[in-house]
């Protein structure tokens, strides 16, 4: 700009501070619009989601009292097959419980039970501390050695200390504060289990 | 500083003199080096800044030569390290170098803070030479974080589990931003993948241009020093300060011997010690990340153990991800919770003493019981020391508004 366009008095100051508003609006949005594609490209790709697909759990040589882990969207998800002694202690601790009735926790409607389950004899459960993401222990056992006194069986996770018992449900004053996710899942057959999906798409309930 | 710039546009015919009509190279070198003025009487809390440099760079180069032959992949990670270690020429010495001169980064940055503590270097006018640090610690411990997921072991693997799904804990947006954080459902070789990219350009970009703010602010300001007086008060008839000197050659010749000594210790730890007994490089992490079975005893490595045991102290999920973030933002505020005029601790009341005293304790156990289990005593101990850790910053706007000071000096001591 030349000396002689500042010392003129025509100078419009209004539209001049409009136009550099407006250049710096305009830009803004544009810097906004072309924030999307940067961020937006952190959110799991379609691999990724893709390796969300379902899987099967065979559960034919499952034993009473044991657990088997099969992989479902990287994270472990876990198969108990409970015993009736189990099963009788799950209905007796309930005071113990922060969240007893799962009304805080996640879980399917269908799995919304005493039990957490569709089958009683099955806990599908996604093996993932609902605290800061850690694998508890199994420690089915009532008693178990390395557990402290009155241990009735059921899970600990090592970083944090927090209990859960067989059914998935979190004890009250430790870190996790709710009970351990239940992830979809159906029984395609009697002995297998379909974790990723819900019963209504097929298979029986 | 401006007849330097003079005397150098004036035509010298020297090589020097064509460069510096092309580019400030006599008048930069001046303003921070040949013609900075320091105060005279810095001692050994004054090593740290140089070392940091001096640690930065190792972490750079070796960095470098490590991304030559490491592979960011679920297959490749741990190899590729074991690799390193056995294979190729010299790898173990870089590696080495890497790993413990990210402990030896910490050490130096702890104490660096801990000589602004005792004198003040953050108070009026150094608040943003302060914040800028500040700054560089929060960037510093994002990139060993990212760092430490790299050799994809048990340890790296769970930890970056537990404290990705730290922000897991903040309500409404907390699991969206931990899943866009992971890039997946559960930590996975595009995590790895992202935090390869963030660890080896993002970061130490950034770092590179904080640390070149805050020497820039620094330099404008000038140094503070061991009494806390500001040698520009007092200056001869050239406009030099009375009690400064040179930064080159004087205090380049001191670093440089300061560096001599860390070079020695460094080397010690370097050549017998180069797990740090288990703190600079974990057990666990000589075990390929697993993402199905979690070590018995997560712990960080120990630079972060302090806030670790904050974040644990807190028997709630999300205000334990509060507290141990507001354990670290709240060290930004320090130049304005603290209201005492006098600077150095040479010439505070006791009050600040106490309260200092009680902090640098109250970190240390904190340290100390973030490297162990939780038991029930040790969580006690973590709460008890977790407030009076926030004590000190609560407490100090109080005492040190009507602090009893001794007098300050004209002149440095």
């Amino acid at each position: 700009m030349s000396t002689e366009d500042q010392k003129s008095t025509d100078v419009n100051l209004t539209r001049r501070k409009v136009l550099t508003g407006a250049t710096g609006v305009v830009g803004a949005v544009g810097a906004g619009f072309m924030a999307v594609p940067f961020l937006g490209s952190w959110m799991p790709s379609e691999r990724a989601k893709a390796a969300g697909a379902p899987v099967n759990a065979d559960v034919s040589r499952l034993q009473p009292g044991q657990m088997l882990t099969v992989s479902w969207r990287g994270k472990p998800v876990w198969v108990v097959r409970r015993t009736p002694e189990m099963l009788k202690i799950l209905t007796e601790n309930v005071t113990e419980l922060r969240d007893p009735d799962s009304n805080e926790s996640i879980q399917p409607d269908y799995s919304k039970n005493a039990f957490r389950s569709i089958n009683e004899e099955f806990l599908v459960v996604v093996g993932i501390c609902t605290h800061l993401g850690c694998a508890p222990l199994y420690r089915p056992a009532v008693g178990s050695p390395d557990m402290q006194e009155g241990w009735k069986g059921g899970f600990f996770c090592p970083c944090h200390g927090s209990r859960f018992d067989l059914a998935g449900r979190v004890a009250k004053s430790v870190p996790a504060p709710t009970n351990l996710v239940i992830p979809p899942y159906h029984f395609r057959t009697e002995s297998i289990i379909r974790v990723g999906e819900d019963p209504t798409e097929g298979g029986v309930a | 500083m401006s007849n330097q710039t003079n005397e150098s546009s004036s035509g010298k015919s020297s090589l020097l003199g064509w460069f510096d009509e092309r580019y400030p190279v006599s008048s930069t070198w001046n303003k921070h080096v040949g013609e900075y003025y320091a105060p005279k009487n810095f001692n050994f809390w004054y090593f740290f800044g140089s070392l940091a440099l001096i640690v930065l760079v190792n972490q750079i180069v070796t960095g470098i030569w490590l991304t030559m032959s490491y592979v960011p992949t679920n297959a490749g990670a741990f190899s590729s390290v074991e690799y390193i270690m056995r294979d190729v020429e010299w790898g173990w010495l870089l590696r080495y170098l890497h790993s413990t001169g990210a402990s030896a980064f910490f050490i130096v940055i702890y104490l660096h803070m801990m000589r602004a503590l005792l004198y003040g270097s953050y108070k009026k006018p150094r608040e943003l030479v302060w914040v800028i640090g500040m700054l560089l610690f929060l960037v510093l411990m994002a990139e060993a974080f990212m760092g430490y997921l790299l050799p994809w072991g048990q340890m790296s693997f769970w930890g970056a589990q537990v404290i990705i799904s730290l922000f897991g804990a903040i309500p409404v947006i907390g699991p969206d931003l931990a899943l866009w954080i992971r890039g997946d459902f559960v930590i996975s070789e595009v995590t790895l993948n992202r935090f390869f990219a963030l660890h080896v350009i993002a970061l130490p970009l950034v770092l590179v241009i904080l640390v070149f703010m805050h020497l820039v602010a620094l330099h404008h300001v000038g140094s503070n020093n061991p009494d806390g007086i500001e040698i520009k008060k007092l200056k001869d008839n050239k406009g030099i300060p009375l009690d400064g000197i040179r930064f080159h050659p004087y205090y380049s010749v001191k670093d440089a011997m300061g560096a001599v000594f860390f070079f020695i210790l460094f080397a010690l730890v370097l050549f017998y010690a180069p797990e740090g007994g288990g703190y600079f490089i974990e057990a666990p992490n000589f075990e390929p990340a697993n993402p199905l079975k979690t070590p018995d005893h997560i712990v960080p490595v120990w630079y972060f153990t302090p806030f670790y045991a904050i974040l644990r102290a807190v028997p709630d999920k999300f205000l334990g991800v509060v507290a141990m973030g507001a354990a670290v933002v709240i060290l930004f505020a320090l130049p304005w919770l603290d209201r005492c005029k006098v600077k150095s601790i040479r010439y505070r009341g006791n009050s600040y003493k106490v309260l200092l005293t009680i902090l640098v304790i109250s970190f240390f156990v904190l340290g100390f019981l973030g490297t162990q289990p939780s038991t029930p005593l040790y969580t006690k101990l973590a709460q008890i020391f977790t407030a009076l850790y926030f004590m000190f910053f609560l407490v100090l706007p109080f005492t040190s508004a009507n602090e009893k000071t001794k007098p300050v000096p004209e002149r440095v001591t």
